[in-house]
């Protein structure tokens, strides 16, 4: 397991500067910020010149499918930039969690779907509330003759989406189903992260189109792999966050010197600093177990995603904290990584319930009940 | 040469050297001469000038013959910090002269760099080198001395020009440890023993031929020395569970007596934090495998201290009653260190001083501040002045 490439390849850095020029130009953070007061007309737009322009929609897919075949190593680098700009765009959530799962199709409206999703003519998203660990339960929605009834909560991306992937109950277990989103009740919510907007979402006998059958373990692998690289949009947060305060307190002068120069300001950058180099390790290695299907890979989500959740909150806290006032004004975007780092802390398990996973993958067991 | 080439040729060294029928020392010889001692230095001097990432496995290839290895936990000061820095600063004389029995462990090293009145400001350091004829001679006193009692030879860093600043008046000397004038004295610590010395320096000679680098260039030497030790003390190729965490797992798997929800998270949390620092460690050897340290090492440096401690502390509270027991506190001159060896209660106070050897904690955030990030310099105030009118 220690033989995988931590670092990034040439092609890796090339990635990123197409999509980081693209962000430069498209993705303004006065645009950003304008989605927490209703307006999300920066979203279509970005979205468009990223998953169809630049092609990222089909980044996961086959090529023979239509998509680019690449790896989780690249889709780690695409999300680190767009944590870095905290973009409000679905990728994580279609051209990731929705797409993985789809690609276990066993039916061809499935793979016709997953066609569509690599060319960005249409994005797709899991109604699974964010909040689902990839171990714990997921939500029960009945499918009786094609039509599916139920309420799922708290759903990321699909507002953004055309199509609803519904996990269901059937009569032979467990089920996907595509669901036309303009046929489901989609009521959107006061999220901590607009830049990430969730919705509500209702079936009332919505009709669905079956594209999994025997769904759940594909689901969870989708989910576990969410979860890995999440680490790494919390790793272009806590970058952000540091080289923001970095820039910032090299200017500020107060008592008549540069405030970067005062160590109790100084140390706190470093160990920020220090626990980026582990995040960026954590993630890194998550991704590049994924890429190779090492059979460590479901121990490396859970190790990246119970640092890196608490180092991109920690990043932005003290980002906040360092920036003094200005950083709690709503006019300085950092409270927009915040609000990020904080909601994807809590998406895909808590890293405390990281935790618990990890304690029984490593052996490492609780107390002792005693019962 | 590729790295199939490169097992084929320990292959054939194996097959030529039955490490079963090859007295140790001759063994170990032969294999630098082979150049298959550190893969990653030049031809003629140990090594094939190949990409160190390639070690770990040629130190398995040799570990699965059953071959003697140097045993390089005692002197790691050898070969974590005088080897590369003769390699980069040394004449092709003194690479001949030391890298080999070095690397054997026919020649331990030591380090005299800290004085009582220079931490981690090294280079406030005292130790006066006046050169006289072919030699140089040099007095004064050095402190946390690892080894000092074994070495023969001592990397040495001292003054040579008190009427410059005092970054610019040292020099770097290879120091021949059993000249009548150097004076090896243990130096107990917390744990009872003395794993440290203080080495006083009287009127002892070196040769201007084991100056290492230029006169006045000492603390670029000595500075290449420090990156390598960060390196050497942060970067360990570990497997998961390799150091202290790996001890606190063990701890915990035996004792579910001691098992708490509090401690279980304590635990992960630890578990988790080493995990990723070893991955760091794995990530910067990558990146080192080609260049020289730089100050990244640091980090490394800085969380491998924090680890060992907290971990060693929560070990101790795992082990509840029999936590209260010391192993011995007899003073004893160990030949060498493992900071998990011994007992629970070893481990916890020896890993205090991962925080301040090879440099503070404190100074390695200021490191880090300035150099990876670029944060204003501390204030320097005698960064102009003449060494011999600094405060002292």
């Amino acid at each position: 397991m220690s033989e995988l490439d931590l670092l990034y390849t040439d092609i890796e850095e090339d990635l990123r500067a197409t999509v980081r020029d693209a962000l430069a130009d498209r993705c303004d953070t006065a645009a950003v910020t304008a989605v927490y007061d209703g307006d999300r007309s920066l979203v279509g737009s970005l979205w468009k010149t990223l998953a169809v322009d630049l092609g990222l929609a089909g980044l996961l897919v086959p090529e023979n499918q239509g998509g680019a075949g690449a790896t989780a190593r690249e889709a780690a680098v695409v999300l680190e930039e767009l944590g870095h700009t905290v973009a409000p765009v679905p990728f994580l959530t279609s051209a990731v969690l929705a797409t993985t799962a789809l690609r276990a199709t066993d039916r061809e409206a499935g793979t016709e779907l997953l066609t569509d999703l690599a060319a960005g003519e249409c994005t797709a998203a899991l109604t699974v509330p964010l909040s689902t660990a990839p171990d714990t339960e997921l939500p029960a929605v009945r499918a009786e003759g094609g039509r599916l009834t139920g309420t799922v909560t708290s759903v990321a991306g699909a507002l953004e989406a055309e199509v609803l992937l519904v996990p269901a109950t059937t009569e032979h277990g467990p089920a996907l189903f595509a669901v036309a989103a303009g046929e489901a009740g989609r009521e959107p919510v006061i999220s901590l992260d607009m830049t990430r907007q969730l919705a509500d979402v209702t079936l009332r006998g919505t009709p669905g189109t079956l594209v999994l059958t025997e769904a759940e373990p594909a689901m969870r692998r989708a989910l576990r792999t969410t979860t890995a690289l999440l680490a790494a949009e919390q790793v272009g947060i806590a970058r952000w966050c540091l080289e923001e305060t970095v820039a910032y307190l090299k200017q500020r002068t107060q008592f008549g010197r540069i405030v970067g120069g005062f160590q109790a300001l100084k140390h706190r950058l470093a160990d920020l600093a220090a626990g980026i180099d582990g995040a960026t390790s954590a993630a890194r290695y998550a991704a590049a177990t994924l890429a190779a299907e090492d059979l460590d890979s479901e121990t490396a989500a859970a190790i990246a995603q119970a640092y890196c959740g608490e180092l991109a909150v920690t990043a932005a806290e003290e980002a906040i904290q360092l920036h003094g006032g200005i950083g709690m004004t709503w006019e300085h975007p950092t409270h927009l990584y915040l609000k990020r780092a904080k909601a994807d802390q809590l998406a895909f398990g808590t890293p405390g319930h990281q935790r618990t996973k990890l304690a029984e993958l490593i052996d490492l067991p609780g107390p002792l009940s005693h019962a | 040469m590729s790295i199939e080439e490169l097992r084929a040729r320990i292959e054939e060294f194996l097959a030529t050297h039955d490490p079963a029928r090859t007295e140790r020392l001759a063994f170990l010889r032969a294999r630098y001469d082979a150049g298959l001692a550190w893969i990653a230095f030049p031809e003629g001097h140990g090594g094939l000038g190949l990409p160190q990432v390639w070690q770990r496995e040629a130190e398995e290839l040799f570990a699965a013959a059953g071959a003697p290895d140097n045993e390089p936990e005692r002197n790691g000061i050898g070969l974590g910090m005088a080897a590369p820095t003769i390699l980069a600063f040394g004449t092709e004389e003194q690479k001949r002269r030391f890298l080999r029995p070095l690397w054997t462990g026919e020649e331990i090293w030591c380090q005299l760099f800290s004085e009582p009145g220079a931490g981690s400001d090294l280079a406030a350091l005292a130790t006066r080198a006046v050169r006289d004829g072919a030699d140089w001679v040099v007095n004064g006193q050095k402190v946390w001395t690892s080894s000092g009692h074994l070495a023969r030879f001592a990397i040495l860093v001292a003054r040579t020009d008190p009427d410059v600043p005092k970054h610019r008046g040292m020099t770097y000397f290879l120091c021949d440890m059993t000249d009548p004038g150097v004076d090896v004295r243990p130096l107990r610590q917390i744990t009872g023993e003395a794993e440290f010395n203080e080495v006083f320096l009287n009127q002892v000679r070196i040769p201007d031929s084991q100056r290492l680098g230029e006169v006045g260039q000492g603390w670029q030497v000595a500075t290449a020395t420090l990156n390598n030790e960060r390196v050497a003390i942060g970067a360990h190729a570990a497997p998961r569970e390799g150091g202290m965490a790996g001890v606190v797992a063990r701890t915990w798997r035996e004792h579910p007596a001691g098992r708490t929800p509090e401690r279980h998270d304590r635990l992960l949390r630890l578990w988790v934090e080493a995990e990723v620092a070893r991955l760091t460690g794995e990530r910067l050897r990558q990146k080192l495998a080609q260049g020289q340290p730089g100050p990244e090492g640091a980090a490394m440096k800085l969380s491998f201290a924090r680890l060992n401690q907290q971990l060693s502390g929560l070990e101790l509270e795992l082990l509840g009653e029999q936590g209260l027991r010391y192993s011995d506190w007899t003073m004893v001159r160990p030949d060498r260190v493992d900071f998990t060896g011994r007992d629970a209660g070893y481990r916890y106070l020896r890993a205090k001083g991962n925080s301040i050897e090879g440099g503070t904690s404190e100074i390695l955030r200021n490191i880090l501040a300035e150099r990876v990030l670029g944060l204003p310099a501390e204030p320097r105030v005698d960064k102009d002045v003449p060494w011999k009118d600094g405060a002292k």
